[in-house]
């Protein structure tokens, strides 16, 4: 067996079949590919994260997820409208152009335009002027407090990049509006870009001049998407590819078994919840003149059904972190109190339910997505079978996110799943004005069950307009108590992520905003 | 022969028009581009500037129409996901599908073919029993199962053949092939032997069950008792007079393996129009699955297309038969 296999290996390095690592290349398979190289082009995590091996903002998140400098040395605020940012002298593009202010009002021009599907990511934007070649000062709406969280994402073009190549309008999909960004990047950032294929392979190399500390020693990164969960993983085993980001869960006990991977796995900043709608009249139940769950005693019945820990156990191969919280313990906002959940307790919940007039339940539409969260469409098989043994009727309805997602929008649901991560922003802020807050003007986006409260809206929009930090975060906290004591929506976990590594890479940092960030993963020499 | 060939095409374009009202009805209730295409922050105005934008807004037959009129063009318009026109996302990935299917199809003949002579001609022995029983599981495995089994075998275990993509492709500038380089060679292995094995068994029990049924005739009979050598016997009469079915079925089997990559694209993440078009599934990009529809439908009608008229070919009957206006017989 032992001499077979040394032929077969003979065989593998005469043929060249399965290409050998090079030194300092790191092989990336996620497990999508990502959408543009163009960082304006669409709202999209995973590709701004991958961007910003190339782009970098003016600041960004340390690698304890507190904002630190980045192509902007400091900044002050001159007036509550006003901040001044002072630029980093010396940074070059990766063309070999100079690093200045032009080049910033350029880049929130194109970012801030009114076709920009990035907009939304800087909604006090307002305007920008230049105090002299490293001296920028940004206009907001007042008493803007999150500029900074706004402004990681933002990544910064070189002006005279955009204008030779016709680029300094965003792309636009809608319009057939194909840019030159699409396709090509020339960022500040610690790799170049080398060459795209769509679905196939992005190639970067190292930017020697760099302008930070090089803490990595990968000299190109090779990143091959792999849709296929057990490709993916066989290519990791059989040592085609050094990193993935998207570790299948029910893989980890083999990865992990196999003594050259590693798996590194942890919850992330996303929190998984259910919504209730909350309109005067149910969306399709039993109960036809009213809608049971505008009744707190109803939402806290479905409440105290709810094993969670069985669903942690089961459900998630114990890799979730049960919570009782909408956002995770990393997301500024968050106080240890807002973790208590309603106790399980079937007996309690049937109670609550004939208090509440229902002694045998009632029938609900139950909406869930299949490809969306982890191991979404579990969770709900296992909570309904929990509603179920309170004598609620839930009517499960599954199916992929693109068409789940239109009747969440037009509130076509009783109760229903939603995760947040409070990205880009990485603040509670984020949850409160898109989710909690009521649907007025440019808040509660994704309100989509009409719920309401009129403290909750108060402290919001004050904490909204607040720049004291820790002023602001009190309100945003007792914000999100008050939703608890409402039970305005059940939290059910973080749901986890999970990565692996090859035998190539010694470390790689793994925050809980799933972000690869390989300017300071370590490759083994 | 060419009243045959204009016939075919009026037939033809009826059905792409078919084809095109069915797959822009389907669209038009597969979910909400708009939705998919903003990033959350983005307000209800931006949502419904983009509605307008896109003609979400138009009436449905309007939009058909619209949609009808710029197909005609080859004008299908932007990929939402790619931010690329659609027929230059396309034309990427056909050499990809294209290069899979065609040595799929040729393993699937040059093995079917014989293989299904040989269990004719020699029903009884160990060895004709051994092919029935693999052609058995080629019929009944799905493709991906063997996928995986292969990757399993050669890549895991063997560590022989890459897992995934198409290894290093040489651009010819109109078209970008993996025939070139030993990498892009051994890439090809696995995806198009998982792809062509239900084919050479398809392939290989027709002929064999098609033959049976040719060496029984008279004809047949006579040739041995005229002292034909077998080998003339069995290829020239007997595979010939049997053609016209496994002509017709390959041609069909073309077009399945142009659906069937669909699977085995995902599998081997082969970067090729099937697992652009189940990428596009995913993200709701409508213009691209309409393309897709469309030239799938393009490719099975040329496909048979060329079938008929290699009927004329084999069995110069078929011609008189159109031409008498089907009094032939």
């Amino acid at each position: 067996m032992v001499a077979w296999r040394s032929a077969a290996l003979a065989a593998v390095l005469a043929g060249g079949l399965i290409a050998p690592a090079n030194a300092g290349t790191l092989r990336w398979a996620p497990q999508r590919d990502i959408v543009s190289m163009d960082p304006y082009s669409f709202g999209d995590t995973f590709t701004l994260s991958v961007l910003n091996h190339v782009y970098e903002g003016l600041v960004r998140y340390d690698d304890k997820l507190q904002i630190e400098p980045a192509l902007a040395e400091s900044w002050e605020v001159v007036n509550p409208t006003t901040w001044r940012f002072h630029l980093r002298k010396g940074v070059k593009y990766h063309d070999g152009a100079d690093f200045t202010a032009d080049d910033v009002l350029a880049s929130l021009k194109r970012v801030s335009d009114p076709t920009s599907p990035l907009r939304g990511n800087v909604p006090s934007y307002v305007s920008s002027k230049k105090v002299d070649d490293y001296t920028v000062d940004i206009v907001v709406t007042e008493n803007y407090p999150l500029l900074l969280n706004d402004l990681t994402n933002i990544h910064i073009f070189d002006q005279g990049w955009l204008v030779a190549n016709k680029a300094e309008a965003p792309t636009d999909v809608a319009k057939g509006v194909e840019g030159y960004a699409t396709s090509h990047a020339n960022g500040t950032g610690p790799f170049k870009f080398i060459s795209r294929k769509p679905d196939a392979e992005t190639v970067f190399e190292v930017n020697p001049n760099w302008w930070d500390k090089r803490k990595h020693n990968v000299d190109r990164i090779v990143m091959t998407p792999i849709t296929s969960a057990a490709t993916r993983v066989a290519a990791l085993i059989s040592g085609e590819i050094d990193f993935t980001n998207q570790a299948p869960l029910q893989d980890i006990p083999r990865l992990e078994a196999s003594s050259d991977l590693k798996v590194l796995s942890n919850s992330e900043l996303r929190t998984i919840f259910f919504v209730m709608n909350q309109t005067p009249k149910a969306f399709e139940s039993d109960v036809t003149d009213k809608n049971p769950l505008q009744d707190i005693k109803v939402r806290q019945a479905l409440y105290h059904a709810i094993d969670a820990d069985a669903i942690q156990k089961v459900v998630m191969a114990g890799l979730s972190r049960t919570t009782g919280s909408l956002v995770s313990p990393a997301i500024p906002g968050y106080v240890p109190e807002l973790d208590k959940r309603l106790s399980y307790d079937p007996e309690l919940a049937k109670k609550l339910l004939a208090e509440a007039g229902y002694p045998n339940g009632f029938s609900f539409s139950f909406l869930c997505r299949n490809t969306e969260f982890v191991n979404e469409e579990q969770i709900c098989q296992a909570v309904s079978a929990m509603w179920a043994r309170v004598g609620l009727r839930p009517n499960l309805n599954i199916g992929p996110t693109t068409i789940q997602d239109a009747k969440f929008d037009a509130g076509q649901f009783d109760v229903g799943t939603l995760g947040w991560a409070n990205e880009p922003m990485i603040d509670s802020y984020s949850i409160l004005v898109q989710v909690v807050h009521s649907k007025t003007g440019n808040a509660g986006v994704f309100n989509w069950g009409g719920w309401k409260d009129a403290e909750i809206d108060a402290l919001i929009d004050k904490a909204g307009a607040t720049v004291d930090r820790d002023e602001r975060l009190a309100m945003q906290a007792k914000a999100l108590l008050r939703a608890n004591e409402l039970s305005m929506f059940i939290p059910v976990h973080q749901q986890p992520m999970a990565w692996a590594t090859g035998a190539n890479i010694e470390s790689v940092l793994q925050l809980s905003d799933n972000k690869p960030r390989h300017w300071l993963t370590r490759m083994a020499e | 022969m060419l009243l045959l060939i204009i016939k075919r095409m009026a037939n033809a374009i009826f059905v792409i028009l078919a084809v095109s009202l069915l797959a822009f009805t389907i669209f038009k209730f597969l979910g909400d581009p708009v939705q998919l295409m903003l990033n959350p922050q983005a307000t209800q105005q931006e949502r419904d500037q983009l509605t307008e934008r896109l003609g979400l807004n138009d009436p449905v037959p309007v939009q058909f129409a619209k949609f009808v009129f710029n197909a005609a063009r080859g004008e299908f318009g932007m990929s939402y996901r790619n931010q690329m026109p659609v027929m230059e996302v396309i034309a990427e990935r056909f050499p990809a599908t294209f290069e899979l299917v065609l040595v799929s199809s040729i393993l699937a003949l040059l093995i079917g073919l014989p293989l299904g002579v040989f269990a004719a001609i020699r029903g009884g022995t160990v060895m004709a029993r051994v092919f029935h029983l693999i052609s058995m599981i080629g019929v009944s495995v799905p493709a991906f199962v063997i996928g995986i089994l292969l990757i399993l075998v050669f890549s895991i275990e063997l560590k022989w053949l890459p897992a995934f993509g198409r290894g290093k492709v040489v651009d010819l500038g109109f078209w970008t092939t993996g025939f070139l380089t030993p990498s892009g060679r051994a890439a090809l292995v696995m995806p198009s032997i998982s792809l062509a094995l239900f084919q050479i068994s398809f392939i290989m029990r027709l002929v064999t069950a098609e033959m049976l049924e040719v060496l029984r005739t008279d004809f047949i009979r006579f040739a041995k008792a005229r002292g034909l050598k077998a080998r003339a016997i069995y290829f020239r009469h007997g595979l010939r007079n049997c053609m016209m079915p496994v002509v017709t079925m390959t041609g069909m089997l073309i077009g399945d393996l142009i659906a069937f990559t669909l699977v085995t694209e995902i599998v081997f993440q082969w970067p090729g129009m099937g697992f652009l078009f189940v990428q596009s599934v995913q993200y709701v990009d409508i213009p691209v699955m309409a393309a897709y529809l469309m030239i799938v439908c393009c490719i099975f009608i040329t496909i048979n297309l060329i079938v008929d008229l290699i009927y004329v070919v084999v069995d110069p009957r078929v011609d008189q038969l159109v031409r008498g206006g089907g009094n032939g017989h």
